[in-house]
């Protein structure tokens, strides 16, 4: 039986399905207590006064900590884990990030007081019974008036609110020559719109402290508990990894936003210290709206040049990043690494260069969110190349089909290096793009449009030809970009001695179905039956240690980590079977669970190879008993997952109301172990991309409130939002890691969002060129784009 | 004070004291221990606390459990019946209709109240009843097959829904 590339069932599913999967929030612990955070209801303001008595002898409070007892504790701030250096290489400014403020908030929801009570009514009960006298001060929400002189200053040690500034590409003045030459430039101001992540599953915490054992243990809704663990213990609270254990049990999804390390975490395990007891902290969605790292908020002028024949002469970027009012874990890497790096896109583009100043604002904090600098390079790529195309009068396929990279395979052909930093691993574009144009009917729709054009219906094609580099990442390229940590993987296949197999990896699964793929490819590599492998995942007292998953790196990274431990237990069990079988190991082959000699009948089975390895007394001298290998996988380049994807929609002439009609995605993310996984993934990031296109966008208003605090102001897609999505892909494995796979998690949301918009731009032509139309595409925005003068 | 409630949940009698401020969903998650309704919002737009109450798709987030005294409850736990998945369950699962999970349970409620009224539906009608339930992973595609699955076995096996 072959498992890799048959749509396996997820073995996950059985428990989602029926109501047992176990998720931070369903464990309850002996004596467990509940936390409530007191949050700032305004977005800057010094906090004059705190009186906590009344609340504190309300019934059933156990206790109340604020910002000040946690300075007293001497407990850090939460850190980012990335650095950014300033053009002039002076390291960025990394203000404090307190788990509670003492003097001056910075954001609506910055949290000022925990309380902590029998049961969660009376920790809310008692919040209202808390009398905070703030003095408010002014605030900026914007981050090109954040830079302005005279905006309210978010941090002291931050002159003019900018974190850093950064470039990358080609000298500035060859590519302003290049651009100043060319025969047509196209320009577009862009706004790249503030996402809220909104896993349905809210973030949740719960710290408990054993002193028996002098033992902490945290559950909670990580991406990456590892991680979570090194920060809070090394950086944060300053206690011993060997006496903490964090488990991120089932989790409702991350989509990025549960990868950081929130103040929470750190909250819940230091008071539960204090108070002697467990404390669970569970978020409300209004609070997830106020403190889960939000994403994007891109403020953007870009410029593409042309010449005669419409090649792609040069690109200028320059981009306002809003980074929020505190670094986030990955906050400066998203704007920087994971954005100017992706400029050239498919593109043979020559001159590139890419300008960012990372700016605080008086917001919520914004780190990645699927895809996470990659959906912000393809956006403004994309709805560069069709609007140049309306601009030159080109057909927009046209024009990419012109200015693709030729294929290369980067096994005989080389790599292709970029104007800015990455070298692309494999790529063959054009196959996807014709691909599209078939599905879509390219030909016939354009006549379809011009037939409805003349009945006053209004139809649009939009196209996005996007790149994106997964499988995060290659700890040398990320050190020398900056990142305060590798980003390899690590994995321990432990055979037991009746040949079941326990794989421990340090990726994590949130819905991406690891313990149904990664048993498919173990078990492939074994021979033996996906039953017998169990993958065991979110425990850092199980798993050796881990960087969890966000990138698209669980299969790339942690798979090949898997490879490499299951390379080695075959490498001992040859030398176990060699001895049995009274034969040479050059001499074994081994094939669907046996060693055999080859040429011969005489074979013996991995069970017994297993047995043996537990008993040995019949065990070849010198080799240790056991069969249990660990191994770490440390990428040599980044993957480059590509794709094209077509939306097709409908604008209604009297309403401005936008109609997804088609969506038409072909992806090339490498082998694919299993397609219906792919899929799903595929069909899940599309939907967050179309969503931002269409739906969604975090609004503050000129006090810093957060407008869109609940699902009833923030429009997430809905079942009858989205038409049937119509995928196919193509296969270039990467060649750079065993499996050859590239990773499926966030192209959908990477590619799709640009091509909706461009369709909306297109179905608008018969009113001109509109190009200052902004996302989300609500039928006010449209209605009003079409109507301006 | 607390309100004494006499509920059928899953076909199992309970008797229980709730303080008239409990909401059922955290009626069902603390006091009973039925954890598969979960809690995704707090203004009752994820439908992922989805059960049936009397057979029909109600949000326990904004059902009083004091409200179903006397009512017949059936949460995600009571659908699979001596270790066999609902149709509806096998349905989610042959067609990949969950990834995180979390939503699932809503989901699942949510479409056994349309096949009891509409054992055939066409997806404009799927996607139209599921409406009420927010799901960040799947992008719904493969949670209107998985309905669709569910309602053509549900017809190959004669079965009813309940």
């Amino acid at each position: 039986m072959t498992y890799i590339g048959q749509s396996v069932k997820r073995v996950e599913d059985k428990r989602f399905t029926t109501g047992k999967g176990k998720y931070t929030d369903d464990i309850k612990l002996v004596g467990m207590t509940h936390a409530h955070i007191v949050r700032s209801p305004y977005a800057h303001a010094i906090i004059k006064s705190i009186d906590i008595d009344t609340a504190l002898a309300h019934p059933g409070v156990v206790a109340i900590f604020t910002g000040k007892d946690i300075a007293a504790a001497g407990i850090n701030g939460v850190p980012a884990g990335w650095q950014v250096n300033f053009k002039d290489g002076t390291t960025m400014k990394e203000p404090p990030h307190p788990l509670l403020v003492a003097d001056r908030v910075k954001h609506v929801g910055d949290g000022i007081a925990v309380i902590i009570a029998e049961d969660l009514a009376t920790a809310r009960d008692a919040a209202d019974l808390i009398e905070i006298d703030y003095e408010v001060l002014p605030c900026v929400t914007n981050p090109a008036e954040a830079v302005k002189a005279g905006a309210p200053q978010v941090h002291d040690n931050a002159p003019n609110n900018i974190c850093f500034d950064w470039e990358l590409g080609n000298p500035k003045a060859e590519v302003d020559a290049a651009i100043a030459a060319s025969h047509h430039v196209t320009r577009l101001d862009l706004v790249n719109q503030r996402m809220a992540p909104n896993a349905i599953e809210p973030r949740s915490a719960i710290g408990h402290y054993d002193d028996s054992k002098d033992k902490f243990t945290l559950y909670t809704t990580s991406q990456n508990p590892h991680l979570t663990r090194l920060l809070m213990c090394a950086f944060v609270l300053g206690i011993p990894e060997h006496k903490v254990q964090v488990v991120a049990p089932d989790v409702g999804g991350g989509f990025g936003s549960k990868i950081f390390h929130y103040i929470e975490e750190a909250l819940v395990i230091w008071a539960s210290k204090q108070i002697g007891r467990p404390i669970k902290w569970t978020s409300t969605r209004s609070e997830a709206f106020l403190t889960d790292a939000h994403g994007r908020d891109h403020v953007t002028t870009a410029e593409m040049g042309f010449d005669k024949e419409g090649k792609v002469t040069a690109l200028r970027v320059s981009t306002f990043a809003n980074l929020g009012a505190y670094l986030s874990t990955f906050a400066p890497a998203v704007p920087t690494y994971l954005h100017g790096t992706l400029l050239q896109g498919l593109y043979t583009t020559p001159k590139i260069h890419v300008d960012v100043t990372a700016v605080f604002t008086h917001t919520n904090a914004v780190d990645a969110y699927r895809g996470a600098g990659r959906p912000e390079a393809t956006y403004l790529l994309e709805r560069l190349m069709d609007t140049a195309a309306l601009e030159m009068g080109m057909d927009p396929a046209e024009l990419r089909f012109k200015n693709f990279i030729p294929a290369f395979d980067g096994v005989t052909q080389p790599g292709y290096q970029t104007q800015v930093a990455l070298q692309y691993d494999s790529g063959n574009y054009e196959p996807v793009l014709e691909r599209g144009l078939e599905m879509v009917g390219y030909e016939n729709f354009r006549k379809e449009q011009a037939e409805a054009r003349k009945n006053g219906k209004l139809l649009g094609i939009g196209f996005s030809t996007y790149i994106e580099a997964c499988g995060i990442a290659p700890s040398a390229v990320v050190g020398a970009l900056g990142a305060r940590a590798g980003l390899y993987e690590s994995a321990q296949v432990r055979v037991q001695p009746t040949g079941k197999v326990s794989v421990f990896t340090g990726s994590h699964s949130h819905g991406q179905g690891h313990e149904t793929t990664f048993a498919q490819v173990v078990a492939d590599r074994l021979g033996i039956a996906m039953e017998d492998i169990d993958i065991v995942h979110g425990d850092s007292d199980s798993v050796a240690f881990g960087m969890g998953t966000y990138g698209s790196r669980s299969l790339a990274v942690g798979g090949s980590a898997i490879v490499k431990s299951i390379d080695k237990v075959l490498e001992k069990g040859a030398k176990i079977a060699a001895h049995k079988l009274e034969a040479a190991e050059e001499d074994l082959e081994y094939a669907g669970g046996r060693w055999t000699v080859k040429g011969t009948d005489k074979s013996i089975g991995f069970g017994d190879i297993a047995l043996t390895a537990y008993v040995p007394h019949d065990y070849p001298a010198g080799l240790e008993p056991g069969l249990d290998f660990s191994s770490f996988y440390d990428p040599t380049n980044f993957t480059y997952p590509f794709g094209c994807h077509i939306a097709i929609v409908e604008v209604d002439a009297e309403t401005g109301k936008v109609t997804l009609k088609r969506f038409i995605a072909v992806d090339d993310v490498g082998n694919v172990i299993n397609p219906m996984i792919v899929d799903g993934q595929i069909h899940g990031g599309l939907a967050q991309g179309i969503g931002q296109a269409m739906l969604e966008g975090v609004a503050y208003d000129a006090e810093g409130q957060l407008m869109t605090g609940s699902f009833m102001d923030y429009a997430m897609p809905r079942a009858d939002d989205l038409p049937s999505f119509e995928i196919d892909r193509k296969v270039t494995p990467c060649p750079h890691n065993p499996l050859g796979v590239k990773g499926a998690g966030e192209a959908g949301c990477i590619g799709s969002t640009p091509a909706v918009v461009n369709a909306v731009m297109d179905a608008l032509t018969p009113f001109g060129i509109i190009k200052n139309l902004e996302m989300p595409m609500t039928p006010q925005r449209v209605w009003r784009a079409m109507h301006q003068k | 004070m607390s309100v004494k409630i006499s509920v059928s949940i899953n076909g199992k009698k309970y008797t229980s004291e709730v303080e008239p401020r409990q909401l059922l969903v955290y009626h069902l998650r603390e006091a009973l221990a039925l954890t598969g309704s979960h809690v995704g919002c707090d203004t009752s737009s994820c439908g992922a606390c989805t059960v049936l109450v009397d057979g029909q798709a109600v949000k326990s987030c904004t059902t009083l459990a004091a409200q179903v005294d006397g009512c017949n409850v059936i949460t995600v736990e009571g659908l699979a019946k001596n270790g066999n998945l609902h149709p509806i369950q096998e349905g989610f699962k042959e067609e990949h209709g969950l990834q995180c999970g979390f939503c699932t349970p809503g989901m699942i409620m949510a479409a056994a109240d349309l096949l009891q009224n509409n054992p055939d539906p066409s997806e404009t009608e799927i996607r139209h009843a599921l409406e009420g339930n927010f799901c960040r992973c799947t992008g719904y595609h493969n949670i209107v097959r998985s309905i669709q699955w569910a309602a053509n076995k549900l017809k190959e096996t004669n079965a009813a829904v309940l």
